[in-house]
């Protein structure tokens, strides 16, 4: 591998400062599943990996049912997951950290390492803005907040200017009868990155048959992941019924401008926008159902 | 070239200490710095579980960690597994089960068995396949390896 040095930082300013003196080949290590990948790959340049691990404001994990929940950016998958009241309040988080990698992958990678890697099939994203996250952001001239949408610019590109980290998302406290969902299309069975991810959220009346708001984000059809905020918008107000859930996703569908690889085609993509769409709001809408 | 760093950690219950470059995996150090050799590069890129061990006890890809992170941790490895006069209930299993033919894969299935018994000594095989899925074994079709598993944990 590259020859880099490492530095274990033990505050935000020291961290924020070492980022500032070294440039753009200083790089943040939380878990280390893709960054370490990617240098010894060569494709990253780093010569400085600043480790935030012993940081305490990355290591977060608190949730108030009033104020929502603060995850730090260094906490990986397997604390939250193991957080019933977090399994309980945002469930697409859930369903998104139990199948990033495998077990020994969970065990190092977080939501907020996921972010940073601005991958467009990342599976953490599409959870986190349905439920409307907003980044923490720490720099030379102070914090900054930024909704999570606005994160990621292109494939491992993202809004962080020079000098700056992320410190934590917060995401609101869920309304009442709301619930969410994530899922993805793989041919596997497990370990695999995703052809297309869909995420939903949705908010029902007291009766549970009318959508009072609804978001839809979609991975993997796109530069970055999407805010399908057309089709999201189309379901506030709707009795919940297929037609609604069709428009939706059709919608949805409408933003999504997939390339072909080797995982799919972009035509494939573009029809798994709607399979997955349908699927992800269906799923919130039991969830809410299903709620005592 | 960065400098060696100085590094003091627990490996198996002992503590131990030793240099490393910061580019230096956590398996790079346990074969090549501690010369333990249990642990297998495989696609040393987190996919296949061969290179499998526990810090702090959670399972993790020793080729997705540096050598230098593990300041103060404690590291299980696959050494570490037995007793002096006898084996590990999940390796005798191993043994019994036939889940083992090149025995590559072996190391980390153990260590990823075991981090999964002593977190949940009861699991289904639904379970067992789940939490295994980042293990890959190209000989035994996984069948001898899920059997194994579940028979250690009845075992117990």
């Amino acid at each position: 591998m590259r020859d880099f040095s490492y530095i274990a930082a033990k505050t935000i300013p020291e961290a924020v400062a070492l980022l500032n003196e070294k440039g753009e080949n200083a790089r943040i290590l939380a878990g280390g599943t893709d960054l370490i990948v990617q240098v010894r790959e060569a494709r990253r340049d780093v010569d400085w990996m600043i480790d935030i691990k012993s940081i305490p404001e990355v290591n977060v994990l608190n949730y108030d049912a009033a104020t929502g929940l603060t995850l730090g950016a260094a906490v990986e998958c397997y604390k939250i997951y193991a957080d019933d009241a977090i399994c309980d309040a945002y469930p697409s988080l859930i369903d998104a950290t139990k199948i990033i990698g495998g077990t020994a992958i969970q065990g190092r990678a977080g939501v907020g390492g996921n972010l940073c890697n601005a991958s467009p099939a990342a599976d953490g994203i599409p959870p986190l803005i349905v439920l409307n996250a907003s980044c923490v952001i720490a720099g030379p001239n102070g914090e900054r907040e930024l909704p999570v949408e606005q994160f990621c610019t292109a494939p491992g590109q993202t809004a962080l200017e020079k000098g700056e980290m992320l410190i934590s998302l917060k995401i609101p406290a869920p309304a009442n009868n709301s619930s969410s969902y994530y899922l993805r299309f793989i041919p596997r069975n497990e370990m695999d990155i995703a052809v297309v991810g869909a995420g939903a959220s949705v908010t029902l009346d007291a009766a549970k048959e009318t959508i009072v708001s609804a978001s839809i984000a979609l991975a993997a059809v796109a530069p970055t992941p999407l805010f399908a905020e057309e089709a999201s918008a189309l379901l506030a107000g709707r009795e919940v019924s297929d037609e609604a859930i069709d428009a939706a996703a059709a919608a949805a569908q409408a933003i999504a401008r997939p390339i072909s690889d080797m995982r799919g085609t972009a035509e494939q993509r573009t029809h798994l926008v709607g399979v997955l769409t349908r699927r992800a709001l269906n799923g919130a809408i039991q969830r809410v159902r299903d709620a005592a | 070239m960065a400098r060696r760093s100085h590094v003091q950690t627990t490996l198996n219950g002992e503590t131990v200490e030793f240099l490393c470059e910061p580019r230096q995996s956590l398996l790079e150090v346990l074969r090549d710095e501690l010369h333990l050799t249990g642990a297998k590069e495989g696609c040393n890129n987190g996919n296949c579980g061969a290179c499998s061990v526990i810090l702090d006890g959670r399972l993790v890809n020793s080729c997705l960690v540096l050598g230098v992170e593990t300041e103060g941790k404690s590291v299980e490895t696959i050494e570490g597994v037995a007793d002096p006069d006898k084996l590990h209930p999940i390796q005798d299993a191993f043994l019994e089960n036939a889940a083992l033919q090149c025995g590559i894969c072996t190391p980390g299935f153990i260590m990823s068995a075991k981090a999964l018994l002593d977190e949940n000594p009861n699991p289904t095989e639904h379970e067992v396949r789940y939490w295994l899925a980042g293990n890959l074994c190209r000989c035994t079709g996984y069948d001898k390896i899920v059997r194994a598993v579940l028979d250690a944990a009845a075992a117990e």
